[in-house]
């Protein structure tokens, strides 16, 4: 058991990170993640070996992760909504390059400029690729500061593990917010060796080359099928949820992050009416709980899904439902928070 | 037989795949020269840009990279601050440095990081096939500037040398051109100068070669040759902004 200290959220990602060996930090401030960035140059300024750049934009920084990683070190960036949205070019290309990295997006209320306050409306944009083409991310979902620790170290794993980048999306309640957390000893996992791609010099071997295109169709087709069985892969092995109280509920609400922090609550003071709620909180967005939602929906007349947007998580919800039970939504956007008993009274409709 | 001529070590044997009369194989083969009499191939990691020469990542016998279009500086950037022995080098057109690059080049300049630049000042767009470039020349015609570049709407071409050397993060910066043998050795003097400057841990190093577009242009190779010595260099003066005094 290691010492419990109190932490800001962005901060503890910061601190995540470092242990888990990330040396190299490119990023630009933005609000409200902008505390990551200054731990970061706290920490990284004063370590041999490591490498600090507040680069001139989010598309340089995300290209100075591209850089960093394709050398075999471990690398990270972070941003906000509309930084993120900078970047997509170059998640796009190291997605096709086939390289592991970090991106942190502490999500505010959008479109546009949006608010500084948080949101969850990236969903789409995280999930989906993001960027140009056929590609995915794997994206965790913290809903604490603890998590966002552990997260941040599982997320440096997979991407190593995969070769492909990992998104953190959180949001900037958790960003903001002071836990106690815990830096848990990892044991140590068997990773796949660089040394077979990393640019690290030619010597001693024939050169290595990273190049994420192809003009030839067939070829770059390859690409795609390459990158696919890794996904499928990743849909296989990798999700991660958390249930509760599911069994024999009248309702299950889906949420995630800070919109399932409330629903957690409400559930106990639901109990107090009398109402049975159960959660199913995704952690891993990509690849996404399908299959316990898809149980789930064969017990119960209606799942009911809540978030800090439009409605986006609510279509894979839907894909997975797959017309079993009925799908409700709730949503408040631009960076309003749901409050506990607007949830409430919201799932009391459900049930009538 | 006595071997007297070859090709450089840190060329691979593919064939370039450069039009007839464009100078980027000329650029490719100085590079390599310098790259093997400084003994650094081996530590060498290379950024091929977007555009004609998006394929150096094929003829450059050592690690490279393609970055998205204008960002190789900030590719070359990362590589650089996690693996400081390397010798990082871009090589970018002038679509690549001069427009959609402008941030990444003159921010990594301005840091001054240990890279080197090769930039290829062509005056115009080649892959994309012809259109009007930051560096087009007033009144040249390009898909873009069908009536010639006009200043009044379609700006100055930029003076990336000058312009870049009045930062003070840059240690070496160079203008050469490729038309005739004495321009070619003095080119080969100022990219051996940009990557001494590197291999000695002294900075941000730029060389700007003024080059041909033969192709679109629409001029046979020697017209090329002609029609950048009476136009370009009058307009892009030749020679060295910015030495540090140790490097010679």
């Amino acid at each position: 058991m290691g010492e419990k200290v109190l932490m800001k959220g962005n901060e503890a990602i910061g601190e995540a990170a470092i242990q888990a060996g990330c040396r190299y930090y490119f990023g630009y401030p933005i609000t409200p993640q902008s505390e990551l960035t200054a731990y970061m140059a706290k920490r990284l300024l004063k370590m041999e070996d490591a490498s600090f750049v507040q680069a001139e934009s989010e598309i340089a920084a995300i290209n100075m992760v591209y850089g960093a990683a394709a050398t075999g070190v471990r690398s990270m960036t972070s941003s906000s909504s509309p930084g993120i949205s900078l970047k997509q070019e170059g998640i796009s290309y190291i997605a096709c390059a086939e390289l592991p990295c970090v991106i942190v997006n502490m999500q505010r209320g959008g479109p546009g400029l949006g608010s500084i306050q948080p949101g969850q409306a990236d969903y789409f944009q995280a999930t989906k690729g993001g960027g140009h083409g056929d590609y995915h991310l794997i994206v965790f979902a913290p809903s604490s500061v603890q998590e966002l620790v552990d997260l941040t170290m599982d997320a440096f794993e997979l991407a190593d593990k995969y070769k492909n980048p990992a998104m953190i999306l959180g949001d900037g309640l958790i960003g903001q917010m002071m836990e106690s957390v815990e830096f848990k000893k990892r044991k140590e996992n068997d990773l796949p060796s660089k040394e077979g791609w990393a640019l690290t010099g030619c010597k001693g071997r024939d050169k290595h080359i990273i190049v994420p295109f192809s003009l030839d169709p067939y070829e770059m087709e390859g690409i795609n099928l390459k990158i696919k069985a890794k996904y499928d892969s990743i849909k296989e092995n990798e999700v991660k949820y958390e249930a509760v109280n599911i069994e024999n509920a009248d309702l299950i609400v889906v949420a995630y992050g800070t919109v399932a922090r409330i629903v957690k609550t409400v559930i106990s003071n639901a109990k107090k009416e009398g109402i049975n709620v159960g959660l199913i909180r995704p952690i891993t967005l990509f690849p996404f709980p399908e299959k316990i939602i898809a149980k789930a929906s064969e017990k119960i007349n209606k799942i009911f899904v809540v978030e800090m947007s439009m409605g986006q998580m609510v279509e894979d919800v839907k894909l997975a439902v797959n017309g079993k039970a009925k799908v409700d939504f709730y949503g408040r956007m631009g960076g309003v928070i749901p409050t506990q008993s607007e949830i409430l009274t919201e799932i009391k409709k459900c049930l009538k | 037989m006595k071997k007297v001529f070859g090709k450089p070590r840190s060329l691979t044997k593919d064939p370039f795949t450069y039009c007839p009369g464009c100078h980027h194989g000329i650029a490719h083969r100085l590079i390599a020269e310098v790259l093997d009499e400084f003994g650094v191939r081996e530590r060498a990691i290379g950024v091929a840009p977007v555009g004609c020469s998006v394929f150096a990542y094929m003829f450059f016998d050592c690690d490279m990279i393609c970055a998205a279009h204008g960002r190789a500086p900030a590719v070359a950037t990362g590589m650089k601050k996690a693996k400081k022995d390397s010798i990082v080098f871009t090589y970018q057109g002038d679509g690549d440095l001069a427009s959609i690059g402008t941030a990444e080049i003159v921010h990594t300049a301005n840091r001054g990081e240990n890279i080197t630049v090769i930039f290829i000042n062509n005056a115009i767009y080649g892959m994309t096939g012809g259109q009007m470039a930051p560096t087009t020349l007033v009144g040249q015609v390009t898909q873009t500037s069908p009536y010639g570049r006009d200043p009044k709407t379609m700006g100055y071409p930029i003076k990336v040398a000058e312009m870049l050397s009045t930062l003070n993060g840059v240690s070496y910066i160079s203008r050469v051109a490729l038309t005739k043998p004495a321009y070619i050795i003095k080119a080969k003097k100022a990219i051996r100068k940009a990557f001494q400057t590197q291999i000695e841990g002294k900075g941000f190093s730029l060389v700007e070669i003024l080059s041909t577009c033969p192709t679109n242009w629409g001029l046979s190779p020697v017209e090329a040759n002609k029609w950048l010595e009476e136009n370009m260099i009058p307009y892009y003066p030749l020679g060295e902004f910015k030495n540090p005094e140790e490097v010679s």
